[in-house]
């Protein structure tokens, strides 16, 4: 069966049960990703498949869980890692940063890195500090990292197993808001490049640019001012490292306007970046300032506060409105 | 195994008062006195050449060299030692950015190197150069990067030694996951990391111990404990004998007199042998001193005194291993004497080389940065390309 409706947490967790079938060095390691499956049972009964060699628990020690990962790449294997939450990746953040991004060229282009980390983010899911954190933009800023991030159950399926079969460090940013929601899987279709990004609703007025979790409030957003007779062009980045500018300024030179969405905090995201580069792109078709909606300077709220933090339907459309009355 | 090593059973006994082997000289025993009581318990090294260049016996680490294997680890030993000098030299005159200088640690670099096979993987720091030697490298290559024409500048599959690693104690763990790959693949190589005293402190080196416990994996660490970490003393990174941390994370640990490369070389092997029988990591600290600044860009006369220096020349590991041959009649003076002219090819071709390293090429900043490329790297490249030429003026010149 080619076609098949999938949360996006089981898309990811086929993707890696393809990608250890495909590959003898494709490893898996984390904290408690074997008899647990991980804590959001991305990878459950894979160690129950192929083994406590192939789908290795370690011990808790992010650094450590990296750093090791390193050495397996040195040594041939292809490591995916499964950092448990956003948060909790700044333990490693110095092997990503300092080693794993730099090794190529430190060698002169003879190493390979085949790394993938696999880190679920973003909040909207009630829980405690350091596990609702969006720290896309620290990874996007280091040269000799790719980061990604899939918006649904397809691009979940397909990406994670583009991400495996680059010979780069792949930083894989997982909505964990989103891995209950279902989609349709095609396992045979010939997907695009990991790093383009898709139109996923075409529209004449205005463009809304998101990425991962973001995806569906921006379509959701789309869908409400439709009713109002705007009409709203949604890109989905699905990379944010390489970013595909082109899409964007196609989409751009289309609508004129330009609202970019995502969880982590404004100052020095994403946003930023797009709407810097877009207005050197196309000035000249802009009809009003790029606008971003985003987490504030803040630490992450309690969970409590979280919707108030969190980019919604209402902060979204009230920055479209703000856009249109230019 | 035990948990509780060897040495850890030999330190108990010298405890009660069993002194079993030569152990340091007694200038220092005086000096550290006045440091930490834990540090400065000196425990029981491991030693096959005394500081008077006097062969005694252990019962663990037993050797058995040629008198042409001891030339050897003498000719290892002073031509890099010349290396070295002559990279400091460059760096007084400009030609290197910075030099991180081994003198004093050449036994412990040619011992532990000495006694590694081909198939086996090196992870150092970035002051390993006698171990590069060991491994074949070109000397040379490690001097890009000081230079300032690299951030690494080699193949590390070619020889089997890695990078150079600056930030402390990262390598530690890329050495257990490569080791935790050889151990996968079934291969009976073992793989070595180096670090210093300081590092010992980081906490990838205690993740590093724990991974490599839990998973057996067959790495040695190699501890160079030169005393300083810049302008901090031992005693500032811990209040145990560093060797000792071993056995919390459950496999061995060994001090060996770092000034001694026989000793040196029999301890590693032992250590490497066990890992290669799936026996696990080891825990090496080899007890010497950095007799030089930590790099050219510091300056010791502000944190340590002259004395403690000149009692650690008096255990220089090159004279004792010279004084040993010439007692025992290992070489003669034609050996020292050809070696001393190779010793000054070596640092003339050193110097050549250097001094003709070229620039790299302007767009080299842009290589190398991702295998399957990156199209901000694209267009910064266009970019950049664009204004070059813009200076050019047509590039009639």
């Amino acid at each position: 069966m080619a076609v098949q409706k999938l949360p996006l947490a089981k898309a990811l967790n086929e993707s890696l049960r393809k990608a250890l079938e495909t590959d003898p060095k494709v490893l898996i390691m984390g904290l408690d990703v074997g008899k647990l499956g991980g804590v959001f049972r991305i990878t459950d009964g894979l160690q129950k498949d192929f083994g406590e060699d192939r789908v290795i628990d370690t011990p808790l020690a992010e650094s450590g869980i990296v750093g090791t990962a390193i050495g397996l790449a040195l040594r041939g294997y292809r490591p995916v890692v499964e950092i448990q939450f956003d948060g909790f990746v700044f333990p490693a953040y110095d092997q990503i940063v300092s080693q794993l991004a730099k090794m190529r060229a430190r060698s002169l282009g003879t190493v390979k890195m085949p790394i993938v980390i696999r880190i679920p983010y973003g909040g909207g899911i009630g829980a405690v500090e350091h596990h609702s954190e969006s720290p896309e933009s620290l990874f996007a800023h280091v040269a000799g990292l790719k980061v990604v991030t899939p918006a649904n159950s397809n691009d979940a399926y397909w990406m994670l197993q583009q991400a495996i079969q680059s010979d780069d460090p792949v930083i894989f940013f997982e909505p964990k808001r989103r891995y209950w929601d279902k989609g349709e899987v095609d396992t045979e279709a010939i997907p695009g490049e990991l790093h383009k990004a898709r139109v996923a609703r075409e529209g004449t007025d205005l463009t809304l640019v998101g990425y991962g979790p973001m995806v569906k409030t921006c379509l959701e957003v789309a869908e409400a001012a439709a009713e109002e007779g705007k009409s709203i062009e949604v890109v989905d980045l699905r990379s944010i490292s390489p970013l595909d500018f082109d899409t964007v300024q196609a989409s751009v030179e289309k609508t004129g306007r330009l609202v970019v969405v995502h969880e982590a905090p404004v100052f020095f995201g994403s946003g930023a970046e797009i709407a810097a580069r877009i207005t050197e792109r196309c000035f000249y078709h802009l009809e009003a300032p790029v606008l971003r909606v985003g987490g504030y300077h803040a630490p992450y709220p309690p969970a409590r506060l979280e919707e108030e933090y969190l980019p919604g339907l209402d902060r979204v459309l009230d920055a479209v409105d703000r856009s249109l009355a230019y | 195994m035990t948990v509780e090593s060897t040495a850890a059973r030999k330190t108990t006994r010298r405890s009660s008062g069993t002194k079993r082997t030569a152990s340091a000289s007694t200038s220092t025993t005086k000096k550290t006195s006045t440091r930490a009581e834990a540090v400065a318990t000196e425990p029981e090294l491991v030693q096959l050449l005394t500081p008077e260049g006097e062969r005694v016996q252990h019962p663990d680490y037993d050797i058995d060299l040629s008198a042409e294997e001891l030339r050897g680890l003498y000719r290892d030993m002073v031509l890099s030692r010349r290396f070295d000098a002559e990279a400091t030299a460059l760096q007084r005159q400009g030609e290197l950015g910075l030099w991180a200088s081994l003198l004093g640690q050449e036994a412990a670099q040619i011992g532990s190197g000495r006694a590694l096979r081909d198939d086996d993987y090196v992870f150092p720091t970035y002051r390993e150069h006698a171990v590069a030697w060991c491994r074949g490298v070109d000397p040379t290559n490690l001097l890009g990067m000081f230079r300032g024409v690299n951030n690494g500048g080699w193949d590390p599959s070619t020889n089997n030694f890695h990078l150079y690693t600056i930030v402390l104690g990262s390598q530690t763990l890329h050495a257990t996951g490569y080791a935790m790959g050889v151990a996968k693949d079934g291969a009976d190589s073992a793989v070595i990391a180096y670090f210093g005293d300081g590092a010992s402190s980081q906490g990838d080196v205690n993740e590093s111990f724990v991974f490599s416990a839990v998973y057996n994996a067959p790495v040695v660490f190699f501890c160079q404990n030169n005393q300083w970490a810049i302008s901090e003393p031992i005693e500032k990174q811990t209040r145990v004998p560093l060797y000792q941390r071993a056995a919390g994370f459950g496999f061995p640990g060994v001090r060996v007199d770092g000034n001694d490369v026989l000793a040196c070389l029999a301890v590693t092997r032992s250590a490497l042998e066990r890992a290669r029988r799936g026996e696990g990591p080891t825990l090496i600290e080899a007890y010497t001193y950095r007799m030089a600044a930590h790099t050219t860009s510091d300056d010791p006369t502000k944190y340590r005194r002259d004395e403690e220096r000149e009692a650690w020349e008096a255990k220089d590991p090159i004279q004792r291993l010279k004084t040993y041959m010439e007692n025992e009649g290992h070489a003669d003076a034609a050996f020292f004497e050809e070696l001393e002219t190779e010793s000054e090819a070596l640092g003339k071709h050193v110097r050549e080389v250097v001094r003709a390293m070229p620039v790299p090429e302007h767009m080299a900043i842009f290589d190398n940065v991702y295998a399957d490329g990156h199209a901000l790297v694209d267009e910064e490249r266009a970019q950049f390309a664009a204004y070059q030429a813009s200076f050019e003026g047509g590039e009639a010149e």
